[in-house]
């Protein structure tokens, strides 16, 4: 390459001045929420992760609600059942889903559900072809539709643990004396376990989802990758792969940000759920 | 398969069942027993073995090599001569798959056992001195726990290109000790008040010697457990990595880029990605149970069915 132009790109990107300079200066401009400019993308790296940003959230939050919405369901029916044969086989079913590497089971559910069966498509997040001439609830459920296996699949590896935790939370409270006290009220065996024993064992599952944050991103990293879902993974991957520092930063930082303020929500959420967790008044 | 790589075989499976029932039979003790107690504790233990002891004698089980191309056969599905079949460029999937072992395996338990030292160092001296000194490392681990891991270990592949396994070993220890530090110090917090502790100091004994003798021996119990429950961890993270192409670079087999590779192919010859994502699964699903059922044996008070 020209030497000429070499000096005029480090010149454009601020590269011929000290270490330090750069260093100042990549945090006056992040402070003015600049986050520099992306070398493949070819525009702001803020507008890049402004674009995929929703597309994770989407993802994310989906793959969370099934992933309590059936770990719940699960740790509920194994505590009620604890050491019967059902208790135990599900117990071998979760730790299994617990041991998953995602993007296997990413793999695996592309090849059944997709290509062999056809019952849903094989990644993307809508249907290129079809979807702007589609009216407005069609294009929702496009949408949904592209959702269900990348969500599943990173619901399902969650739910395993979920399910993990909160059975061993549950059988905790119900050693308990207020459950031996409601029992000997004559009270039916579900209201005991849903609304005593449970009540106190949700607070662990709670902190326990502002924790699972961190694995969700990780997740939506490899999941993204697979059913080539335009988010906040995929952008980390695909920049990793064309060396695009600016880009790599951005995304690791608003990674960053989003697993404090999941768990200063759990904190939050914890302390309004327990009555015994006060915030400093 | 031929007869070395299929005796072999069965004299793996054959140690594993003698020495798993040599340990039941001689771990008589109250931790032993609440150890096999565990409903997936043999099973577990069993298949940990299993795996270790075949990416030991990897060369006599694999009747190829890892990198030997066999080019008329390429995918070809599973048969006597390739018990799992061949890959996309007619190397054998049984005998790349062992091999992959010693690596997925290694990197899993090397980069813990960093993560495992370095974690109990610094927790124990955090929990030890307290002071400036522990809200210093303290914040550190803070701020090493918030940023994803798999974007931190990315942003620095992207940093440094391709890595050798040994730097890839390095990085997974250096961003896996967080967790296993906190637990450590409030361990050792507790500890350091205890009068065993206190009478070593009035003898004068130095502040690491007393750490090292006295402090960490007490919460060796937990940092047992979170390292074997870490290894899954560090595997799983590894097979992530691989599969996005950032972990263990091609030709050297590991499980997470076996997959990568057979991915490309995954309709027409699906065993290339089936088998090692069935290792992966049943190696972190064996040292899970391994690691659940040594916290019922090392910790009684967590008795949890």
């Amino acid at each position: 390459m020209d030497p000429a132009v070499v000096a005029r790109l480090q010149h454009n990107y601020g590269l011929d001045r000290p270490l330090l300079e750069q260093y100042v200066r990549y945090f006056v401009e992040l402070a003015h929420g600049e986050l520099g400019e992306s070398f493949y993308q070819r525009r702001p790296v803020a507008q890049a992760i402004a674009d995929a940003v929703p597309n994770t959230l989407l993802l994310t939050i989906t793959a969370l609600a099934i992933d309590f919405a059936l770990g719940i369901l699960i740790g509920l029916y194994q505590a009620s059942h604890a050491r019967r044969r059902s208790d135990v086989a599900l117990a071998n079913v979760t730790l299994f889903f617990y041991s998953l590497p995602t993007f296997w089971l990413a793999l695996v559910l592309q090849l059944c559900c997709a290509v062999w069966l056809g019952w849903f498509p094989t990644g993307g997040i809508t249907d290129p072809a079809i979807h702007d001439s589609m009216p407005l609830l069609g294009r929702i459920a496009d949408r949904l539709y592209h959702l269900v296996l990348p969500a599943v699949t990173l619901g399902l590896v969650g739910a395993g643990g979920t399910a993990r935790f909160q059975r061993a939370a549950l059988l905790d409270a119900l050693g308990h004396d207020y459950v031996r006290t409601a029992r000997a009220k004559g009270l039916a065996e579900p209201a005991v376990l849903v609304r005593h024993a449970w009540r106190d064992a949700l607070l662990p599952v709670i902190t326990l989802a502002g924790l699972a944050l961190p694995f969700l991103l990780t997740g939506a990293v490899l999941i993204e990758t697979v059913f080539s879902w335009p988010g906040l993974g995929k952008l980390a991957a695909d920049a990793i792969s064309a060396r695009d520092y600016p880009l790599v930063l951005g995304t690791t930082l608003v990674a960053t940000c989003a697993v404090v303020l999941g768990s200063l929500v759990a904190d939050l959420l914890t302390a309004a759920a327990d009555p015994r967790v006060r915030l400093r008044s | 398969m031929n007869a070395t790589s299929v005796i072999t075989l069965v004299a793996a499976i054959a140690w594993t069942v003698v020495f798993v029932s040599w340990c039941r039979r001689r771990l008589r003790g109250d931790a032993g027993r609440r150890f096999f107690r565990h409903p997936a504790a043999v099973r577990g233990l069993a298949v940990l073995v299993l795996f270790a002891t075949i990416a030991l004698v990897a060369p006599l089980v694999t009747p190829y090599a890892p990198y030997q191309q066999i080019l008329t056969l390429q995918d070809h599905p599973p048969m006597w001569l390739h018990p799992l079949g061949t890959d996309f460029i007619g190397r054998d999937v049984w005998s790349r798959l062992v091999y992959g072992a010693r690596v997925s395996l290694g990197v899993g338990t090397l980069g813990m056992l960093l993560a495992v030292t370095l974690g109990g160092l610094v927790g124990a001296a955090a929990g030890y001195f307290r002071g400036w000194a522990d809200a210093l490392l303290m914040r550190c681990v803070d701020v090493g726990l918030s940023i994803p891991r798999i974007f931190l270990i990315l942003g620095a592949i992207a940093l440094w290109g391709k890595l050798g396994l040994w730097a890839l070993i390095l990085l997974l220890g250096l961003t896996g000790w967080f967790a296993t530090c906190r637990i450590v110090r409030a361990d050792v917090m507790s500890v350091r008040e205890r009068p065993y502790a206190d009478a070593a100091r009035a003898l004068g004994v130095k502040p690491w010697r007393i750490i090292v003798r006295h402090v960490l021996p007490n919460s060796a119990a937990s940092l047992i457990v979170s390292a074997a429950l870490g290894i899954g961890n560090m595997m799983l993270l590894e097979a992530g990595l691989s599969f996005l192409g950032a972990g263990v670079q091609p030709p050297q087999p590991s499980w997470g880029n076996m997959i990568a590779d057979g991915r490309d192919q995954l309709s027409n010859a699906p065993w290339t990605t089936l088998f090692p994502g069935l290792a992966i699964a049943f190696s972190v699903m064996a040292l899970n149970a391994t690691g659940d059922a040594l916290r019922d044996a090392l910790d009684p008070k967590s008795q949890r069915g």
